[in-house]
């Protein structure tokens, strides 16, 4: 055991520790990663059976499932073979999305900064508990509260757009039906996913370095140009992210948009025409009479639906992450 | 008595005196005597007072030793080549600037270093001449006799003051009979049985920081560890009670060695039979100097020694 | 002499003064008062033509006082200011209006007798007097229980393996269930009739319904599972090690007790996210007028189906009950809510 000053000097090689776990331990860890793991596993088990059950319908329309607009079943007596396609679906949905992102961002994003820099104490309270009573009603609530309430009024405005602003082609109308347009289902699609957007865009608002604001406080700055010059910058990211998340919520959503959105499978460019798609309401709206070859096709168009929202999200998730470690 | 006396509570008096005899350690249960010196004593006379009325201790049988002890965090090398004996029966200070790796070894010395994913080490850290960190060893078995105190106060928040000190207990499923004298006797020990004595089962969280403190010692004490180590102890406390608190150390040093990390110089000359100065220049800490409390603060060998214990920095 | 007794008193002098006040006061009657005039001349017309005028009033005036009065940048906060304000309004508006029709139409047929009927007797043209949503009570009764007990482990043992375990996937395990609560719910749906009606070959029945909400359930236990224990600070659980405990009793005794309420939240808003769900149970109970008993055998019902069923069925009578099922789920999803608020703030992890 006795060493030379010489052998002292020299750093020695860290130890492998090994840390004998009790057996409790053991078990508790396994039981516990085990039960992690059933998350991660499920994700992948609903793209397995998704893609198993809907990949006879994928082979054997090849693109033009995502790009055809028929979807017909076969009729054996015409020799006319079925013929599945969501591209008009897809299409409806990524324009109601778009459109319902257009609404509500700005809203949410407006409604954040409400929170986080204008409203007076008295109302900031009751208002996050608003916006937090608005994001856990059901979407069932919102298809019929669209659908009975909404849709009369967005119906008007939808005139009065058309009446004013008609010569551009977006708002131009091929036949006077304004009822259960794109338009209507984006609008109720903003008003579901502005309390998503803004919870998130007002969470990273919060943790503006209070310092920054103060020194831009201090350079003699209004608060509008405090927000400019601090808050966005740093909040960027989040609100972006939050945003995205809102849109992966919107292109899923399924019974509210259902009861406000005539489904046409045609792609239109008028958003204000009662005609539009969107993959989910097909979905349901298919499901109840299909057959074993169509509920295959609603398989596949129920994994490309999947794979969209999962991509938004992750985009959306990897984005918050990103803001937040910064 | 001076009328100083006064401000000690009756149950302070009746508890130190059955513990340490004669007048002189009224001397130092005196808050007076504690509070004035530092601004006229210098910290050697503290040092050597203290000497002077516990006597010398008594190199006994070797408890917890460390040898050859080098730490990383990822590839940063953070302690380098630290060997240290703690005799049982003695109160050892490791003093030094802060990043100079004091936590880093006492975290060593009951295994709490292992919870940081990055950290390795050398070296060996010898309980009664076992290593600790041989293969096989029970590590649940080496925190049992090694006990810890941390920074900040963190008794159990979802238990009372009595299932917080007898938590320890339940955690390592040790069965006992009379967890009543036990409650108490640990509670005495830690100097906060007589201000909790009828709140045994409100929570923990509702005591003062110093009270939090006192708790989390006597929940260590239950699993009657061999040793204590106190990561800064009082850093996150009022001088009131920090002063309770030394008090206990010195009631406990009877019957454990105790390794404390202090940035508080005049606590290591108040509580201390033996101190380390450990630094780092901006590499590895290591360990400057090592050797009696009295010595390293009266007549240190090194001359950074003597330039961080008479305050010219650090 | 009292005067030259300096005697301090409170004062906050940043306080805005009446004087400061009035030019405000003045821009906001002005606006209004100028919208009314408008409106009155003008071709606009209606609540509409109101709304829209004020709010452009209203940005015109606050920028034309902050400009006079100061300059252009104080212009551009006013009008931002507004532009702020009218956004949160934008968010209010529908609620209020959500909540108002709810309780308008849903109340009329509201009375305890729906709560002892079912539908099985019952047409859907009969008047709300007749039958009632005791079946859809049960259903849903049944599936969020079965969900909530399939879901609650699964979810809180994912929070403890990203938190507590730190296991090798903990980053992969994190980054997917918060991809996860972003899956639709009708792909949960299909996912489940995948598997437990086409593969294995069951029919429709509550315990598939139960299946998936579970999937959706899941990721909302364990992200605010994991929130939560992340909140007990890491000091506990080194106390707990410390005194020579296992993790497991560590993790049971101090770190699980410590974020209880905590976790209570986070089921309960699993069972929020999940109790008003439609799009997966359209394709996975079948839906039933009569009470069925049995989890496991024959469709059921609940309360979203219900609500779904009758707004599909489209007469006078049945589109008052589905506004009738709506205000009753309101009301339970609001009981919820409000009991997830008040565990999260009023006995929520202490510090």
């Amino acid at each position: 055991m006795s060493s030379t000053l010489l052998e002292q000097k020299q750093t020695p090689k860290p130890r492998i520790i090994t840390t004998e776990l009790r057996l409790t331990d053991k078990v508790f860890r396994g039981v516990v990663t085990g039960g992690g793991l059933i998350s991660l596993t499920l994700l992948g088990l609903i793209g397995f059976f998704l893609v198993y059950n809907g990949f006879e319908a994928m082979r054997s329309a090849g693109m033009a499932f995502l790009t055809g607009f028929e979807w017909v079943d076969a009729v054996p007596e015409n020799n006319q073979p079925a013929a599945y396609g969501i591209g008009a679906m897809l299409y409806g949905t990524v324009v109601t999305g778009i459109l319902a992102m257009i609404i509500g961002v700005p809203i949410a994003v407006g409604t954040a900064l409400f929170l986080s820099y204008y409203a007076p104490a008295w109302l900031k309270k009751p208002m996050v508990v608003v916006v937090d009573v608005m994001a856990a009603i059901p979407s069932i609530v919102y298809g019929l509260w669209g659908y009975f309430v909404l849709m009369p009024h967005a119906e008007y405005w939808a005139k009065l757009i058309h009446k004013y602003f008609g010569f551009i082609p977006f708002f131009d109308m091929p036949a006077p039906v304004f009822t259960r347009s794109p338009f209507i289902a984006s609008l109720v699609l903003a008003i579901m996913i502005t309390p998503i957007i803004t919870a998130i865009a007002r969470e990273v608002f919060a943790q503006t370095p209070l310092e920054r604001i103060q020194a831009a406080y201090a350079l003699g700055a209004t608060k509008w140009s405090m927000i400019k010059a601090v808050v966005f910058p740093y909040g960027r990211g989040g609100v972006v992210g939050g945003a995205m998340l809102g849109l992966g919520r919107a292109l899923g959503e399924t019974v509210a948009v259902y009861t406000v959105l005539n489904l046409v499978y045609d792609i239109r460019i008028e958003v204000l025409l009662s005609a539009g798609g969107n993959v989910a309401s097909m979905i349901v709206n298919k499901f109840g009479e299909a057959d074993f070859v169509e509920l295959q096709a609603l398989m596949a168009a129920g994994f490309v639906l999947f794979l969209v929202t999962l991509i938004v999200n992750f985009i959306a998730n990897y984005i918050i992450n990103k803001t937040a470690r910064e | 008595m001076s009328s100083t006396d006064g401000k000690n509570t009756n149950n302070d008096r009746e508890e130190t005196m059955s513990q340490v005899t004669g007048k002189q350690s009224r001397a130092i249960q005196d808050p007076s005597t504690i509070k004035q010196p530092v601004a006229t004593h210098s910290l050697s006379d503290v040092a050597s007072a203290r000497r002077a009325k516990f006597g010398q201790p008594t190199n006994g049988s070797t408890g917890l030793e460390a040898k050859g002890v080098h730490a990383w965090f990822g590839k940063k090398h953070v302690l380098e080549d630290i060997s240290l004996d703690f005799y049982t029966g003695t109160v050892n200070a490791l003093i030094g600037p802060s990043g100079c790796g004091k936590s880093t070894f006492i975290r060593i010395l009951n295994r709490m270093h292992e919870f940081i994913p990055t950290a390795s080490l050398a070296g060996q850290v010898l309980l009664d001449g076992k290593d600790v960190y041989e293969s096989g060893v029970d590590v649940t078995k080496i925190r049992l006799r090694v006990g810890m105190v941390f920074q900040k106060p963190n008794p159990f928040p979802s238990m009372t003051i009595r299932e917080n000190v007898l938590s320890g207990l339940k955690l390592a499923q040790i069965k006992i009979e009379n967890s009543d004298e036990l409650l108490e006797s640990c509670l005495r020990r830690a100097g906060l049985w007589d201000e909790v004595k009828d709140r045994l089962s409100e929570y923990g969280g509702a005591l003062s920081g110093g009270q939090q403190q006192r708790l989390c010692i006597a929940r260590s004490l239950a699993v009657n560890p061999q040793v204590l180590l106190m990561d800064e102890p009082c850093s996150a406390l009022d001088p009131g009670s920090t002063l309770r608190i030394e008090e206990t150390i010195r009631e406990l040093s009877s019957s454990m060695s105790i390794v404390i990390v202090t940035h508080n110089m005049q606590q290591a000359a108040r509580v201390s039979d033996y101190t380390s100065f450990f630094l780092s220049d901006g590499g590895p800490g290591r360990l400057i100097e090592s050797g009696t409390t009295a010595e390293i603060f009266t007549n240190p060998k090194q001359k950074r020694t003597e330039d961080y214990v008479s305050g010219k920095f650090g | 002499m009292s005067q030259t007794l300096l005697v301090a008193k409170p004062n906050r002098p940043w306080k805005l003064t009446p004087k400061q006040v009035l030019p405000d006061l003045l821009g906001a009657v002005f606006t209004v008062a100028s919208t009314l005039l408008i409106v009155a001349l003008s071709p606009l017309k209606g609540k509409l033509g109101f709304a829209i005028t004020l709010i452009f009033m209203a940005i015109l005036t606050a920028t034309a006082v902050s400009w006079i009065r100061r300059d252009r940048k104080a212009a551009m906060n006013s009008t931002t200011t507004v532009l702020v304000y009218i956004a949160a309004a934008f968010v209010i508006l529908p609620l209020i209006s959500v909540l108002y029709e709810i309780v308008r139409l849903g109340s009329v047929g509201f009375s305890l007798g729906i709560f002892t009927d079912d539908m099985a007797e019952t047409s859907s043209e009969s008047p709300l007097t007749e039958g009632g949503l005791l079946h859809a009570v049960i259903g849903t009764a049944y599936i969020v229980t079965f969900a909530t007990l399939l879901a609650t482990p699964i979810g809180i043992l994912t929070a403890l393996y990203i938190v507590e375990v730190k296991g090798r996937f903990a980053g992969l395990v994190r980054f997917f269930v918060q991809a996860m609560s972003g899956v639709p719910s009708i792909v949960a749906g299909l996912f489940i009739f995948a598997v437990w009606m086409i593969q294995l070959g069951n029919a429709y029945s509550g315990i598939a319904g139960a299946f998936a909400l579970t999937v959706l359930m899941i990721p909302t236990v364990a992200r605010t599972s994991e929130e939560v224990l992340k909140l007990i600070p890491q000091d506990l659980r080194e106390a707990g090690l410390a005194l020579g405990a296992t993790q497991w009793r560590t993790v049971a005794m101090v770190v699980v007790p410590a974020a209880r309420s905590g976790l209570i939240t986070a089921v309960i808003l699993g069972v929020a996210r999940v109790v008003g769900e439609t799009a997966p149970l359209l394709l996975t109970v079948g839906g039933a007028d009569a009470i069925n008993l049995n989890p496991t055998q024959g469709n059921m019902s609940a309360f979203p189906y219900y609500v779904w069923k009758n707004l599909l069925i489209g007469n006078e009578n049945s589109i008052s009950r589905a506004w009738l099922g709506v205000f009753v789920l309101m009301i339970l999803v609001l009981i919820i809510f409000t009991l997830a608020r008040y565990l999260s703030t009023s006995r929520g992890v202490k510090k």
